[in-house]
């Protein structure tokens, strides 16, 4: 007897900690997946699920001025819609593939007619939309969508797929193929896409220079400073000032010693800078099948190993807690967009700088994009009308983008629209009323994008990877180390040879 | 058998009463259980084969489910892994490349670089490191819940506990002490506050630290699994054995080493070959403690973990050649071990 009531005792336990667990994790769920999040876009889904809140803290002056302006936008949207003839579709089911909610969100919010009827399905006009959503981690999103998109051929009408979402750093992957279809296949043309930036056309043009994607939204990143280091290090807060500190990477690394010498780190790791450095490149990482290094990755590794010889920095990964630990003070800088600085580096925590409006926005040494989602018309889609009109309105509408920017707190793929944005004088709490919007725009349109290649998200993580091992003195040489990303480089992509 | 015996005994006098009548007249015992056998043949075959037949289908019924079971999951696959592996056959992107025969050009690749026998290694060491502490805390355990003269309290609740690290979904273990590890972890800042080191370290850039935290977390997660087996096969042994030890004056140390142990020898030799297969396949521990990275420098990385590393661009060619690889090694280990303890008693028996 006793032993079954200890038995049971159990049991009991053990699915109450489970169940605790289970509950535990919904609370903390955007916690949670920015943990985990290996991939900057993962963040770009806290950006949507905290969009909400945000927005409502975030409000100011300009949000209020706008709500008119997005009502009426609305109201012309609407009008659009009715006029949209989709005579050309055939099906009746909209299949849409993606890694998160965001997507969703947008287009509930933004989209004229589209109704949410439950979690994974929603109705425009007599079309069913079917949200396929599996997420990005280990692969999963892109294995998925390979399956898929193998068998579009031979798929009933219902089960194609129509529409599906793409990340930047293996956006080529699909674009450079005939599974994804040229946007002016489905109605667009180079007039409705003349206003977006040219770095987000870079990306999704393949091979022949065919732009095969659209996006609503621009991620230029630029430095985010500690205020309060900067005044004591540096003598001055004042972007202007801290400009000249960091003007290019050598003035950069000096100030990174003085920094170190007042007690803190210049940057929480290592893997901070790399997409500065990796965005500025000048030649592809695969020519053929031969996988190069770039001058600018090479001196992403000098630099950084003295910076960590000098303990300037850390080697930690991003999205650990020991990279998270300079939300709170005692690291310098930070490299990202507006959604890094507005939704994931701990705003509303207390004690944390951002909850504090110390941080400053300054362009850095060098520009750069971070995160980023890409729409594509997937070859094969039965309904190329509504296809190429949500394309058409979520990226080229300048209204609905404005309402998107205020709403959600974006940086919209649209020039003219976040020209009038920033001369509407918003300024952001967590940069202590700085206006950063001008940086933004600068950093958008300087960016160059001309040396992608489909192997970038592997060798990009691979090349980190290998790095970290130089940098923590496990490889003696770096030479060593490209040995290890030789391997892990024909593992993942046996056709490939490092040169 | 008695009974046996008497209702084969008037078949044998009815239809052969005249050879039994030579037989007992030439008194040869041989004769006699010959003639009994050839009658036992000859009744079975007039009704009884039918019968035994019949019986012999439900067994082959009974057999259906494993055999198709097998044959799906298991031969089938493993047929095909062996075949896969003389192709080349990969996804480039959204292309697929072959499958091309190319002889054994994988298995060539194998093994002129070298690496495969690094991250044997690296799969021994990490095994071993779990092993050890493992056997030797599930011995120590075992003989301390199945000794009645101890009479542990509430024995059966410790039995519980022990083994309710084995529930816990190995990659949630590993997170746990990936976080638990890390360099601002609540490890390194309980070690800095009492002293002992002067700056966090990184548990995760160090081979010997990650490698023994694998070990680490293998022995924990598995010793309660041993210690079930082990105190079963210890209870299993004559109780009078040791009573009759203690008569003679045996102290417990000697009742372990010389009673226990010998007895326990074929449930050790099965926990052996059980672990090390299982160690061999050893992955998600150190894929989720290393990110699947195997850092640093490929010093935790094991063998499936590497084949797990073809999966990514679906190179069933080299991850195939790789697994069959696996097998042969897992086939000559479990060989290596069998003769060393186990075939010996067996070569006894039959020489007895």
């Amino acid at each position: 007897m006793k032993k079954k009531i200890v038995s049971a005792f159990l049991c009991t336990t053990m699915v109450a900690s489970m169940l605790a667990g289970c509950q535990g994790a919904a609370q903390q769920a955007t916690d949670a997946a920015s943990d985990t999040a290996s991939q900057a876009t993962e963040a770009v889904a806290d950006t949507a699920q905290q969009a909400a809140d945000a927005a409502t803290q975030t409000a100011d002056a300009a949000t209020q001025t706008a709500d008119a302006a997005a009502d009426t936008a609305q109201q012309a949207a609407d009008a659009a819609s009715e006029a949209l003839d989709l005579s050309a579709d055939t099906g009746k089911v909209l299949n849409i593939y993606c890694w998160n909610e965001e997507f969703k969100s947008r287009l509930t919010d933004h989209y004229p007619g589209y109704e949410e009827v439950d979690a994974t399905h929603g109705k425009i006009g007599d079309v069913d939309v079917v949200w396929n959503i599996t997420p990005s981690d280990d692969n999963a999103y892109q294995n998925n969508l390979d399956e898929h998109l193998l068998a579009q051929a031979d798929a009933a009408e219902d089960e194609k797929i129509d529409l599906f979402l793409v990340e930047a750093d293996y956006a080529l992957k699909y674009v450079d193929t005939d599974y994804t279809l040229p946007v002016a296949d489905l109605g667009i043309t180079d007039a409705d896409t003349a206003d977006q930036y040219q770095y987000t056309k870079d990306i999704v043009t393949d091979s022949n220079g065919v732009l095969k994607g659209v996006s609503w939204q621009g991620c230029p990143g630029i430095m985010f400073y500690n205020r309060d280091i900067a005044a004591e290090v540096l003598g001055s807060e004042e972007p202007d000032d801290v400009q000249e500190f960091v003007k290019d990477w050598a003035t950069f690394n000096e100030t990174a010693t003085k920094i170190k010498e007042a007690g803190y780190n210049v940057t929480s790791t290592t893997n901070d800078t790399y997409r500065v450095y990796s965005n500025n490149v000048s030649s592809k990482w695969v020519d053929g099948n031969t996988v190069h290094i770039d001058e600018n990755i090479k001196k992403w590794v000098d630099d950084s190993k003295v910076l960590v010889d000098a303990k300037e920095t850390t080697t930690a990964e991003l999205w650990s807690d020991d990279w998270k630990k300079g939300f709170y003070g005692d690291v310098f800088a930070y490299f990202g967009p507006a959604w890094l600085v507005n939704f994931c580096m701990a705003d509303g925590e207390e004690g944390s700088v951002a909850t504090n409006g110390r941080w400053g926005g300054v362009v850095g040494p060098q520009s750069f994009f971070w995160g980023g989602t890409w729409i594509c018309g997937a070859n094969g889609t039965d309904n190329p009308a509504l296809v190429g009109d949500i394309m058409r309105q979520l990226t080229c509408n300048a209204d609905i983008m404005k309402d998107i920017v205020e709403k959600d707190d974006d940086f919209a793929n649209n020039k003219t629209a976040m020209a009038q944005m920033a001369e509407s004088g918003y300024t952001s709490r967590i940069l202590g009323g700085q206006n950063p919007l001008p940086m933004y725009m600068e950093g958008a349109e300087k960016i160059d994008l001309s040396n992608l290649s489909e192997y970038d998200q592997g060798c990009n993580e691979e090349f980190q990877n290998a790095m970290k091992n130089y940098f923590d003195g496990n490889a003696a040489t770096y030479e060593d180390a490209l040995e290890l990303f030789k391997k892990a480089i024909t593992e993942k992509y046996p056709e490939l040879t490092v040169e | 058998m008695c009974r046996g015996n008497r209702s084969q005994q008037p078949v044998i006098s009815e239809e052969n009463i005249k050879e039994k009548e030579e037989s007992v007249l030439s008194n040869q015992s041989s004769e006699v259980s010959q003639a009994r056998m050839e009658a036992t043949y000859n009744s079975a075959n007039g009704r009884g084969n039918k019968n035994v037949v019949k019986y012999n289908r439900w067994g082959y019924f009974f057999l259906i489910p494993f055999i198709v079971v097998y044959i799906i999951f298991q031969l089938i696959p493993l047929v095909s892994t062996v075949y896969n592996s003389f192709y080349e056959n990969y996804m480039s992107g959204l292309k697929q490349i072959g499958p091309n025969f190319v002889g054994i050009e994988n298995y060539k690749q194998l093994f002129v670089s070298g690496d495969i026998w690094i991250y044997f290694k690296n799969t021994m060491i990490m095994w071993i490191l779990g092993f050890l502490p493992q056997i030797f805390f599930s011995l120590l355990l075992g003989s301390w819940f199945s000794d009645n003269r101890l009479k542990l309290r509430a024995a059966g609740f410790f039995k519980t506990v022990i083994y309710l690290p084995n529930l816990i979904m190995a990659s949630a273990f590993s997170m746990l002490f990936f976080t638990l590890f890390a360099d601002s972890g609540p490890v390194n800042s309980i070690l800095m506050q009492m002293g002992i080191l002067s700056e966090p370290f990184s548990f995760m850039s160090n081979a010997t630290s990650v490698r023994s935290l694998v070990g680490f977390m293998n022995f924990i997660m598995w010793f309660g699994n041993t210690t079930i087996l082990l105190m079963a096969g210890m209870l299993g042994i004559d109780p009078g054995l040791f009573e009759a030890a203690e008569i003679d004056g045996c102290t417990s140390t000697q009742k372990f080493f010389l009673i226990t142990l010998p007895i326990l020898k074929p449930i050790l030799l099965f926990v052996l070959v059980t672990s090390l297969i299982g160690g061999l396949q050893m992955f998600d521990v150190p894929q989720i403690l290393t990110n699947g990275t195997g850092d640093p420098m490929r010093s935790s990385m094991t063998l499936i973990m590497y084949l797990n590393k073809h999966l990514f661009s679906k190179n069933y060619g080299m991850a195939g050649a790789l697994s069959v690889l696996l097998f042969i090694i897992t086939g000559i280990l479990s060989l290596i071990i069998f003769n060393f303890s186990g075939n010996k008693e067996a070569i006894n028996r039959k020489a007895r």
